[in-house]
């Protein structure tokens, strides 16, 4: 009976033969995640899963805020799978979260009002002469490693586990709100139980933090971030979230969305500059790695290379503590071997 | 300090673990048909001072519940218990007692009120 029930949680996740669609910011943000994800499906995995270079905007962060309005993105939106078509595929992977509830969305509206598709595949064709089919499968990354954990876990060279200590590492995992909150069956576990991050890190061996405030919105909210004025509602949600993660003491926080990533990690150095608080007993702050990430430094992939570098808090005591080998002086590195200028230190966030 | 042209916000939120609510207890026991309270505003809507002032009874009573005594003495002295709250009240609490009584609490704790 109870397996039963539980089965309503799982989410159907294709096999094999992915059409990869890279996110906006992820790219900026986390320089070495989607190289990484590619890597460990192509390489790995042995998965066909194929990176396209012509793809662009699904509009999410234009739609959400209400810049652009809901037929050019259902157009954007069909002009994606239209390329997809194209290409042969069928089973869509995007990178980003407000990506994956995008099309998520565009497809249930496609469905419920079949005049609105209609009415798409009109705009579309008078656009730019293209024609789309609605993708078979959307698996957002996380669900694919998700699905793979056991198989990656047989590879990596590393666990979850503090050298030191031999305990498992408190993990932290946020999931992004437009994951399994807008459709909650398009989530492994749904909204009330998601459980694609928390099954990676007790694949792997570390200890998942729940804490009170666990499902809490990390507080980007688009319009919260984008109107400088906003930004107040989007840092005090983070801090919420930080004060109520502190007593666990984490060794760090995993999140499968771009926004999440971003912020749970820039606002540590905001509310260390304002008021002069950090969220672990050092004072470095609690480091926030991607899903991939944290899949790529076990699997033993270079930190830098994976972009650790970039992040606001610095990941070397995380590192230590898993015993992952690292080159200070190739921290700032760039891809051709020239070495890049520091970046400056904040004054009340050690780094 | 940088200024980042906006501010973090306090939260709102109450932790029960952190705020004393001796107080409300004591109003309780002095007041007990407060228990009934179910929060219609009918109070509000009916007062003579909330025509003059920016005076809510039910305002009052909700931060009273919650702990949040800040300024509700200064607020509660807007009341002329006038009694036309405890006319409307449809759970026949006694408004009239419950406003003399947090006025007593909030002004001197150590004292008792009377029902």
């Amino acid at each position: 009976m109870a397996n039963r029930y539980w089965n309503e949680y799982q989410k159907n996740i294709a096999d094999d033969h992915y059409y990869y669609e890279r996110s906006c910011i992820r790219q900026t943000f986390f320089p070495g995640s989607e190289t990484a994800f590619l890597k460990m499906m192509q390489d790995e995995l042995g998965k066909d899963i194929f990176d396209d270079f012509r793809l662009h905007t699904c509009t999410g962060i234009g739609y959400h805020t209400d810049v652009v309005p809901l037929e050019t993105t259902m157009t954007v939106v069909a002009r994606i799978f239209s390329l997809m078509k194209e290409r042969g595929y069928e089973n869509l992977v995007p990178s980003c979260i407000t990506s994956f509830g995008v099309f998520t969305e565009m497809c249930h509206m496609w469905q419920e009002h079949p005049e609105l598709l209609e009415q798409t595949r009109e705009n579309l064709y008078k656009a730019c002469k293209r024609e789309f089919d609605m993708p078979k499968n959307i698996a957002h990354p996380s669900d694919l490693i998700f699905k793979y954990r056991f198989e990656l876990a047989e590879k990596m060279k590393y666990r979850l586990v503090n050298r030191f200590t031999g305990k498992p590492l408190n993990v932290v995992e946020h999931i992004g709100c437009h994951y399994a909150k807008l459709f909650p069956d398009k989530g492994v576990g749904k909204a009330e139980f998601p459980y694609v991050l928390a099954g990676m890190i007790e694949a792997w061996g570390g200890h998942v933090v729940d804490y009170p405030e666990r499902r809490h919105c990390c507080g980007f909210g688009f319009r919260q971030y984008l109107v400088q004025e906003n930004r107040g509602y989007s840092v005090s949600n983070t801090k919420k979230k930080l004060e109520s993660m502190e007593p666990y003491e984490p060794d760090f926080i995993v999140s499968n969305c771009p926004g999440c990533s971003m912020f749970l990690d820039r606002w540590q150095y905001t509310i260390a500059e304002m008021e002069h608080k950090t969220y672990d007993r050092e004072g470095y702050g609690i480091p926030v790695l991607t899903y991939e990430e944290m899949a790529g430094l076990l699997l033993g992939y270079d930190p830098w290379e994976l972009g650790l570098q970039i992040h606001q808090v610095q990941s070397e005591r995380l590192l230590d503590k898993i015993g992952i080998p690292y080159d200070p002086k190739q921290k700032y590195n760039s891809a051709s071997g020239k070495i890049l200028r520091a970046p400056e230190k904040p004054e009340n966030l050690l780094v | 300090m940088i200024d980042f042209g906006f501010a973090i916000k306090q939260t709102r939120q109450e932790n029960l673990d952190k705020v004393s609510l001796e107080k409300y207890h004591k109003l309780l026991d002095l007041t007990p048909s407060f228990k009934r309270c179910f929060q219609c505003g009918n109070c509000s809507a009916t007062c003579s001072a909330r025509q003059f002032t920016d005076f809510s009874i039910r305002r009052v009573h909700t931060s009273f519940r919650r702990g949040e005594y800040d300024g509700l003495a200064e607020e509660l002295r807007k009341c002329m218990l006038c009694g036309k709250c405890t006319l409307v009240c449809p759970r026949g609490v006694n408004l009239r007692s419950l406003i003399m009584n947090m006025r007593e609490i909030l002004d001197e704790p150590q004292k008792s009120g009377k029902q």
